[in-house]
């Protein structure tokens, strides 16, 4: 294998697992050691910095991070990342506005505007706010938040948390401007506004047509528009017995809702095996505990009515062949079976759509009615309108929206300051020593040998006394600082420089997960098969060095299991082998500003 | 050293041995010798070496004298029997013990100051008397844990850190052992554990007593340019002749080999070490060309390393002395104990 190009900003960014699967990139290591020293409001704001919506996020990431989380490899339970990011929200200081940016005074003369007030058109404010750009934002409904209020109900986040996250922004100056649905983008972009960012989410939700669905309409109701009338009060009671069709997130928002609403049964009918739901482990495990059934291989087959009025559905029962991945090869009816409903809730997907965005624009739609936009720039085929959130590639989550705001903010700027869209700042990697001494480092590295603390709950016979009773109650500071200990720092990487080194194997023998081996070097297949302990990971980088010197072998590191708790770097004679915690830098709106002012003092 | 245990965590996939332990369920505790010593290279050594041999840790005996070598006993096998005796006195305790217990294995780590100086004597006669035991010296040339001077297997020319010469012709085990009339006697390097780790398995299985003279740069006070112990002048002058790799009895010989080249040498319990010699010339089986060969090289400057010399099984301790065949907690009570009639009819014939 050639030797490893460690100057590639991904390289060491990648072996921060969680950092690399977070959308947004959010430096996770950094802020869970700021936790540990009780640093929350530092804490908070690296977050905010990367995620914009910590104590949100904190309670309703779809959290990629934790599944990619390299302690989950080593031994099962990943760090609860999430839920130290809401440690974080729930214990900082509560006026942090010295700390946000500061609103320049004169405005810079472009103006933005933002379609729907959800967390992508929200991150656009927040990063163009502070470069002077006068931000107006439209918002269908009374209140800002887009999906994260009208989707999520409150006893998972509650409004005080939602309401304080967006007023950050807001009161940087955006011109929010509620009960105001855009109708035409014709109309809109005849005000002269500088650049267009349509953050309109995908709030169609899929429709069941089996037979029984028009008559009796009155009882079945499509997901996300339920949960949106009941967040604005408009639903407050559904029937006895409720069957949800599907089981994804909404799935389990929708099932857990109608348990605070009257329903005494509630049952989650799944299509397919548990292997192949769609709802996080997690969301599941919630719905499960609060005691809602989930019966699998049922397909829908038709509403049952009786004098105009629902009483069931009925269900083909379904058998499935797998093949040895698991996946379905075959699938048949053995069967059919009735369940009794008093009303049934569609959670089987959502759309986006736009029926206000005449199609005489230049804006290119696909054959499927969606809107072509650039996977990187996030611009549509009209210069100047950009998409993002749900409304750019159908639905994800909040934390994807954020990262597309952030990306989306970084084009209007260079759009609006007449520069080209696709000239942007590359991501990078610095590198900081942690060495204080011969034994001593700039962080905790000693494994701490700690399970997963579970977060409490409120009571099952509290929780459903009001809709808005937060569920979950959130780490003591204690139980946080006990979790915090539980990250392995892989931010803290293992930097080797092969002229110092002696070949004297001492860190190959310290290894305490065995993923060093000094070899004869070979092509990345015979590699992997001869290291101390087989790389059968292949999704995890192996390190490669130059040739030795003593021997011209080469240092070999599987980076899947590394603990980084640098015994190979106490351990080594030479100091060739050394700790060094990663900056990764992903540009902002910001960073391209400042280096588009440091190239060019005009502009600034 | 590291200030911190390694931790317990382990890599999932690593293999199981026979009794379904890991390498790591074969560690010691926290090292406390310098970070890059050669030591601890050999203790990594051991511990692949046991739990490839699949030695139930309980059956193992660490035996040790004084000195940074003698302190390695304790960071392999925790689950072992240990002994850390009197400067240069490993041998006599290993003696007492291996005449109480035939049926463990016996391993005595030592430096070339604890086996050269002063226990030469007993190091002399535990060879004389073919004690069933590995024993390992761990040569570094330097007295380290005094900080550095010249041992009794410094070479004539080597420069100390500060600067002077040896002038005094060094001790070497290798050919006193061979001269001695010891049946498995090796040389090795902390670097190469793909030559040390087989050579540890072997000589733990040899019949009688088997030495590894282990070259174990003291990363301290001898790796400096104009040493002849540090890690580059030993690449540089390491020339191995014989490479043994060790075969336990219920494994097949698979590799393809060529004859004349290599040379199987069966075990008495049935394992085998396959020879291969890498220097064509040399004939580890004829001790007196052995020792010949090896004394030619060495004034020529270079290590000819691996299982230098070794021969068919004498009798060893237990046959010399006609001890029981089993060990002696499992002699019955009545046998072992003569009674006092008896006891007084021993005492009669001294009288």
């Amino acid at each position: 294998m050639q030797p490893t190009d460690t100057q590639h900003p991904d390289y060491f960014h990648k072996v921060v697992d969680c950092q690399w699967a977070c959308p947004a990139h959010t430096d996770v290591p950094e802020y869970i050691r700021l936790i540990a020293q009780g640093r929350f409001t530092d804490a908070y704001m690296v977050n905010r910095h990367s995620n914009v919506f910590p104590g949100i996020l904190g309670r309703v990431c779809d959290r990629p991070c934790e599944p990619a989380c390299r302690r989950g490899r080593v031994e099962q339970k990943p760090v609860a990342i999430c839920r130290l990011k809401r440690v974080a929200a729930d214990h900082r200081e509560a006026d942090i506005a010295a700390r946000l940016p500061k609103i320049p005074k004169r405005k810079n003369g472009k103006r933005v505007a933002c379609i729907g007030a959800g967390p992508a058109s929200l991150t656009v404010a927040n990063d163009l706010m502070p470069l002077g750009y006068e931000v107006t934002i439209f918002e269908q409904f009374a209140e800002p938040g887009g999906l994260m209020r009208t989707n999520i109900p409150s006893f998972r986040l509650p409004p005080d948390v939602l309401n304080e996250e967006i007023q950050q922004i807001v009161r940087m100056g955006v011109d929010l401007r509620l009960n105001h649905p855009v109708t035409s983008l014709r109309a809109l972009l005849g005000e002269g506004f500088d650049a267009v960012f349509v953050g309109s989410g995908a709030p169609k939700g899929k429709d069941l047509k089996l037979p029984g669905r028009q008559e009796a309409a009155d009882h079945i109701h499509i997901g996300i528009a339920w949960l949106e009338s009941v967040a604005f009060g408009h639903v407050d009671r559904i029937g006895e017995r409720v069957l949800i069709i599907g089981v994804g997130n909404t799935a389990m928002d929708c099932c857990r809702t109608s348990l605070r609403l009257g329903a005494k049964n509630v049952k989650v009918m799944a299509r397919k095996p548990r292997a192949f739901f769609k709802a996080s482990a997690w969301e599941l495990e919630d719905a499960e505990e609060e005691s809602v059934g989930i019966v699998v291989n049922r397909a829908p087959k038709s509403f049952v009515t009786e004098q105009g009025r629902l009483t069931g559905m009925l269900f083909d029962q379904m058998e499935y062949e797998l093949d040895d991945h698991g996946r379905i090869v075959g699938e048949r009816v053995v069967g059919e079976e009735f369940f009794p409903a008093d009303d049934v809730i569609l959670a089987i997907g959502q759309e986006n759509a736009f029926p206000w965005i005449e199609r005489d624009l230049g804006i290119e739609f696909d054959r499927w009615d969606v809107p072509v936009v650039d996977k990187v720039t996030f611009q549509s085929t009209r210069p100047g309108v950009f998409f993002g959130g749900d409304a750019a590639f159908g639905p994800k989550n909040i934390i994807w929206a954020v990262e597309h705001g952030h990306q989306a903010a970084i084009s209007i700027h260079r759009h609006c300051q007449g520069e080209s869209v696709r000239d942007r700042l590359p991501p990078g990697v610095n590198l900081q020593s942690r060495k204080m001494g011969v034994h001593e480092w700039a962080y905790a590295n000693d494994y701490a040998p700690v399970e997963r603390r579970l977060v409490p709950h409120v009571s099952l016979k509290e929780r459903f006394k009001k809709l808005n009773i937060e569920v979950e109650l959130g780490f003591t500071i204690e139980q946080a600082a006990q979790e915090a200990q539980r990250c392995l720092n892989c931010d803290v990487q293992t930097v080797f420089d092969a002229k110092l080194c002696i070949e004297c194997d001492a860190c190959v023998d310290i290894c305490p997960v065995d993923c060093l081996t000094i070899t004869v070097n070979g092509s990345e297949p015979d590699l992997r098969s001869r290291l101390r302990a087989p790389a059968k990971n292949l999704s995890q980088a192996l390190f490669v060095s130059t040739p030795l010197k003593q021997t011209g072998r080469v240092m070999v590191k599987d980076e899947d299991l590394c603990l980084h708790c640098g015994l190979c770097a106490e351990r080594c004679p030479t100091a060739a082998w050394d700790m060094q915690k990663s900056f990764v830098h992903w540009p902002h709106a910001a960073d391209n500003a400042a280096a588009d002012a440091a190239r060019n003092p005009k502009i600034a | 050293m590291t200030y911190l245990a390694k931790p317990k965590v382990s890599h999932p996939s690593l293999p199981r041995n026979a009794l379904g332990l890991t390498r790591r369920d074969y560690e010691g505790s926290l090292s406390t010798l310098c970070a890059g010593c050669g030591h601890d290279s050999i203790t990594a050594a051991i511990v692949e070496a046991c739990w490839g041999l699949d030695i139930e840790p309980q059956n193992l005996v660490k035996l040790s004298g004084i000195g940074c070598s003698s302190k390695t006993t304790a960071y392999f096998v925790s689950g072992g029997h240990g002994f850390n005796s009197v400067h240069g006195r490993m041998p006599s305790i290993a003696t007492g013990a291996n005449a109480a217990n035939r049926e463990l294995h016996y391993i005595g780590v030592s430096g070339d100051g604890d086996t050269l100086s002063i226990g030469l004597g007993q190091f002399c006669h535990a060879i004389r008397r073919n004690l069933n035991m590995l024993y390992i010296i761990e040569n570094n040339g330097v007295y380290g844990l005094t900080k550095g001077q010249f041992s009794a297997s410094a070479d004539v020319g080597t420069k100390a850190k500060k600067g002077e010469t040896n002038f005094q012709p060094p001790i070497d085990p290798v050919l006193l052992a061979i001269t001695l009339g010891a049946t498995f006697v090796a040389r090795s390097f902390s670097g190469d554990k793909k030559q040390l780790v087989p050579l540890i398995q072997a000589g733990l299985r040899h019949k009688g007593f088997a030495l590894i003279d282990v070259l174990s740069p003291c990363v301290t006070f001898n790796d400096h340019e104009g040493s002849t112990k540090s890690y580059a002048y030993t690449r540089e002058h390491y020339e191995p002749a014989v490479h043994a790799d060790f075969i336990p009895p219920e494994r097949e010989i698979v590799a393809d080999y060529n004859e004349g080249e290599t040379l199987p040498v069966v075990m008495h319990d049935g394992s085998r070490i396959v020879l291969h010699k890498l220097d064509a010339a040399y004939d580890p089986t004829n001790r007196a060309a052995a020792a010949a060969q090896i004394q030619e090289r060495m004034r020529a400057g270079e290590y000819l390393t691996g299982l230098l010399y070794v021969g068919s099984a004498e009798k060893d301790f237990h046959d010399l002395n006609g001890t029981p065949d089993t060990a002696l907690n499992k002699v019955p009570y009545e046998k072992l104990s003569p009674g006092s009639k008896g006891l007084a009819k021993i005492l009669e014939r001294y009288r």
